[in-house]
């Protein structure tokens, strides 16, 4: 958007405001944004870039799956828009909630602030891949049913990333090491110690 | 004997939540969707005076333009869709912009040319307040109710907006924490004498206190998604509620109540800020009609800050006086809510939590609530109780002090219980054993072998706490509507939202109860309106499990008197004669005469009338009526409006203990145990009353020390509007072996025993935190919610700058 402003007569609280002040006041508090962080950065749909350089192969849950990706596309993008998978879910997209959590090689990465791009050739595993074949749930999310742990469900995806991550990693963390790990995928509701308990179930810590 | 309330069962959508399969809003796409975007006001204060949309207009992929022209005009005080002449808060909705794609809508916002003309703001109440303070709107600074306040999350009708100054005497004394003499209220109520009261005092306590508001950051940002389809709007919306939406919504969408189907299968969070129809659903509904296309409208974690609602600040005075029997002979209490860009307060809640806590013989309340141009504010998890419940709980600690007794003792002389009242007008309440809570959660705790412990360790320094969380948790009236199919199994309809909190799932077992049904006979049907859904209450002021228990036990109970009366015509004898169990109707002389549940319900069928629905009771609201009509001819319904007898307001009570380990060098503490103990009359499911209990506690310590709005008073933006800066608190902020426990004794107003308890969870954990923080700083009042790290060093480094200045949006 762009904007022009002009101010009325009246006195006020804030009649020393210039110009200058108030763009130095927009840039502290980094909110003047008026549309806000949208799904794409900066993307460009007339970037010219041909078909050929957008169709990529990602490797989602052990399949490989040919997607067209813009250039600048994210992987919680490409996920939940282009491969219906909705598993993952977008709380933040700007990497502070967790709630889009995957595994990329093993490693739990928040897939708002991954480019599809840059994950051509690795094994990413969303939400949709954790159980089995055979449609049998991951020991993380039975523990999770029994402890109820989700509340609104929204972060839950995102907790399962972490928790499937961590226990192959780390197969009988402490409360402590396995709230540390988690620490990256807040939960609104406040479940974190069922979350944890459902951690130390899955790892046979509780009966 | 009780076979479902009371034990643990897996609510039916829990799977579908670790798995990732359960749908939100922002899950389902519609051939030939479109994408919304926003434009939002940049400013927190001025007049629109042009809008040039011409050059996105002509952009490849944009297909339209919604502006508030294509709404019904909101007058002020009402919270508009979308801003027509006057912004009055930075992230106002101004337009939305729809496209093929969401990069497009955001790609033309960009082309957008708005010539505004700044105005005047203001963020701080005492500063509109004070003699040529700056106003939030032109017509005024204050809301002025006309009509009595609606429940929690209701839209504000009947009001105005006036313009109200304080002398600069009463400015002056209440930013010096002093009683504001001759400043106006617009709300105030008193019983007994309170100048008697405080004459019998032995002891008068007077402090000023400040709360700041913050954002609901539902991790979900609210997320519309509607389409139309021969005269029907289909509407998937972020809701808390269910049936609660759609009489307001279809006004929204000038459309018949029968017009309207409302999906809902599952909601990131509300906490009080998706209760209701909120303006915003009023754009996606609407644009779609106009492009006649499915419209998809997704906000950002930014925009969900600015519109998604706040908690209200407040500036206030207390002046509290105790005999010295430790009984509240008096309060006076003052509130300065900060209403935001909508002007309501919860200022009389906050009252309320005070007659609970005390039940002062003598109480004087004045409050008002101001306009500032920062973010709407609306219902937020005990809103104005659980506030109230943080600052007062170190002053009921200094109360207790002056008088040389322990705190917990205090509370339990002062605290509600069954033949106590609540709010300013005194009413009644349907039971309350708040005392046995404090004598439960006092021994859970070890309050005593706490108390004895030594204090100091080197640096570090412990501090114990206690505190009462409270909110009404319950009503009355709503509807039930059970179905029992020729399959011979019971389908639940539900009207109730589906929050995160499970009581959709909890309250269907009060039919399942009354029906004897075994749990895998009962289906619940829920989630949209073409599920056939009655009439239901919102998901907010911790009522669902009072409600709802209730209505789904006089709908069975409706279905039982069918289910005799069918027995009775074809096995003969009268209705009387005939019982229930096994999923049989049969001859209490006999058991071997009778009618199994599904013979039953095709009999049903068979007499029509109002065994199958074809007729239904004329007290029933209009939505049961038209989900009855839905059913009529399928099974034997079981439909009634819960007229169960009875008064006063059901409370939710929860007391807190929490005990803290703090280092005086860095003003960081641990909180290294936390018990908290319900009166909530019966569990109804124990395994989410857990998830409750320890989702409020972890609420609490946001409030009590992390959570606040931040405003740059010199240009009225927002510093925090993300996560991260909002800091909500993580697994690292809380403790992690939570004791919980419940009093369990059954409310005599509720078949099933049960009363609500979502927000006092938070109340009484944020009051136990406060208190313990200022026991570990020997009674140092901060008389701040949020108390945080930077106030405590700041007090232990003897400065005073961060704690002194009383404001709501502090910067």
């Amino acid at each position: 958007m762009h904007f022009n402003t002009t101010k009325n007569g009246a006195m006020s609280v804030n009649s020393k405001l210039t110009r200058r002040r108030f763009i130095k006041g927009v840039i502290f508090s980094g909110a003047a944004a008026t549309t806000g962080t949208g799904i794409y950065l900066a993307a460009n749909a007339q970037s010219g870039q041909s078909a050929a350089e957008r169709l990529v192969t990602l490797n989602i849950n052990g399949r490989n799956r040919p997607v067209d990706v813009l250039p600048t596309e994210t992987l919680a993008y490409t996920l939940r828009y282009k491969l219906d998978m909705t598993g993952t879910k977008i709380g933040c997209n700007r990497g502070e909630c967790g709630a889009c959590t995957v595994l990329i090689d093993g490693v739990p990465n928040y897939s708002c602030s991954v480019l599809s791009h840059n994950v051509k050739g690795k094994a990413v595993v969303s939400i949709e891949g954790v159980k089995a074949a055979d449609g049998t749930l991951h020991a993380v999310q039975q523990a999770f049913i029994a402890e109820n742990a989700p509340q609104c469900g929204f972060c839950t995806p995102g907790q399962v990333m972490s928790a499937v991550a961590l226990l192959n990693s780390n197969p009988r963390p402490t409360k402590e090491e396995a709230a540390a790990a988690m620490s990256g995928n807040l939960c609104r509701c406040g479940a974190y110690e069922h979350y944890l308990n459902g951690v130390l179930r899955a790892s046979g810590q509780l009966a | 004997m009780s076979t479902h309330i009371g034990f643990d069962f897996i609510p039916p959508d829990v799977p579908g939540k670790v798995t990732g399969e359960i749908k939100y809003a922002e899950d389902y796409k519609r051939e030939g969707m479109v994408f919304a975007r926003l434009l939002t006001s940049p400013l927190p204060s001025g007049r629109v005076v042009s809008i040039d949309t011409s050059e996105a207009l002509r952009m490849d992929g944009v297909v339209g333009v919604f502006t508030a022209d294509d709404l019904p005009p909101v007058a002020p005080p009402g919270n508009p869709a979308l801003a027509s002449e006057y912004v009055t808060y930075v992230g106002q909705p101004i337009l939305a912009v729809a496209a093929i794609t969401e990069e497009i809508a955001e790609s033309a916002i960009d082309k957008i040319r708005i010539d505004f003309e700044r105005r005047d703001f203001v963020v701080d109440p005492i500063e509109s307040l004070t003699p040529g303070g700056s106003n939030a709107y032109p017509e005024g600074n204050v809301l002025v109710r006309t009509r009595e306040e609606g429940p929690e999350g209701a839209p504000i009708v009947g009001a105005e907006i006036r313009d109200i100054k304080w002398p600069q005497s009463a400015i002056d004394a209440i930013k010096s924490g002093k009683e504001p003499v001759g400043g106006e209220f617009t709300t105030e109520w008193a019983f007994g004498d309170i100048d008697a009261g405080f004459a019998d005092a032995a002891a008068i306590i007077e402090e000023p206190f400040v709360t700041i508001g913050y954002p609901h950051h539902s991790l979900e940002a609210r997320t519309g998604m509607a389409y139309w389809e021969n005269g029907k709007c289909y509407f998937h919306g972020s809701s808390q509620s269910q049936s609660a939406n759609n009489a307001g919504l279809a006004r929204m969408l000038n459309i018949d109540l029968a017009d309207l189907v409302f999906i809902n299968e599952a909601t990131g969070g509300g906490f009080g800020s998706k209760i209701g129809p909120y303006p915003f659903m009023a754009i996606t509904g609407n644009f779609s009609r106009v492009l006649n296309r499915p419209v998809q409208l997704r906000i950002t974690r930014e925009q969900e800050f600015y519109i998604g609602s706040a908690r209200s600040g407040m500036q206030g005075w207390i002046k509290i006086g105790v005999k010295e029997n430790g009984k509240v002979s008096a309060v006076d209490l003052v509130i300065v809510n900060d209403g935001g860009a909508t002007g309501g307060g919860s200022g009389n809640s906050s009252a309320q939590h005070v007659t609970v806590a005390y039940q002062p013989e003598n109480m004087r309340y004045r409050g008002i609530s101001v306009y500032t141009n920062t973010t709407p504010r609306g219902a937020q998890r005990g809103p104005g109780q659980n506030e109230m419940a943080a600052v007062l709980a170190p002053m009921t600690d200094k109360a207790a002090a002056a008088i040389n007794m322990d705190r917990v003792a205090f509370r339990r002389r002062n605290v509600l219980d069954s033949n106590g009242f609540q709010g300013g007008s005194q009413g009644p309440v349907t039971s309350a054993f708040v005392r046995e809570a404090l004598d439960q959660g006092k021994r859970v705790f070890g309050w005593d072998e706490k108390l004895a412990l030594p204090k100091q360790n080197g640096s570090k320094v412990r501090g114990i706490g206690v505190g009462i969380g409270y909110h009404g948790a319950g009503g009355r009236g709503y509807d039930g509507l059970v179905r029992i199919a020729p399959d011979g199994k019971l389908y639940i309809h539900s009207g109730v939202g589906n929050l995160g909190t499970y009581s959709y799932a909890g309250t269907c077992r009060a039919a399942a109860e009354a029906l004897k049904m075994p749990w895998d006979r009962c289906e619940i049907m829920r989630g949209r309106s073409d599920n056939h859904l009655p009439h239901s209450s919102g998901q907010g002021g911790s009522n669902t499990i009072f409600t709802h228990t209730r209505t789904n036990w006089v709908a069975a109970q409706d279905a039982i008197t069918k289910l005799k009366e069918i027995a009775a015509a074809d096995l003969g004898g009268s209705a009387d004669d005939y019982e229930i169990g096994d999923e049989r109707v049969y001859q209490s002389a006999d058991s071997s005469k009778g009618l199994s549940y599904a013979q039953a319900a095709q009999r049903a069928m068979e007499l029509g009338g109002k065994y199958s629905g074809q007729e239904y009771p004329d007290d029933i609201n209009p939505l049961t009526q038209l989900a009855v009509q839905g059913l009529a001819g399928t099974g034997l319904i079981g439909v009634s409006k819960d007229n169960i007898p009875g008064q006063g307001q059901p409370p939710g009570v929860i007391v807190g203990f929490c005990e803290i380990e703090m280092d005086k060098d860095t003003g960081k503490y641990e909180v290294l145990d936390y018990t908290a103990i319900a009166d909530c009359g019966t569990v109804v499911h124990p395994k989410n009353f857990d998830n409750a209990m320890r989702g409020g506690g972890v609420w609490g310590i946001g409030l009590a020390a992390l959570e606040r709005h931040v405003y740059d008073p010199q240009n009225g933006l927002p510093a925090n509007t993300g996560l991260y800066q909002s800091k909500p608190p993580t697994y690292l902020d809380v403790n992690l072996n939570t004791k919980v426990g419940a009093v369990n004794i059954p409310d005599p107003q509720n078949p099933t025993g049960g009363r609500g308890i979502g927000e006092p969870t938070q109340g009484a954990s944020a009051a136990a935190l406060a208190s313990a923080i200022s026991d570990a700083l020997d009674g140092h009042l901060f008389n701040t919610a949020p108390t945080t790290t930077d106030m405590i060093i700041n007090h232990l480094a003897g400065n005073t700058y961060s704690t002194k200045s009383l404001k709501t949006n502090t910067f």
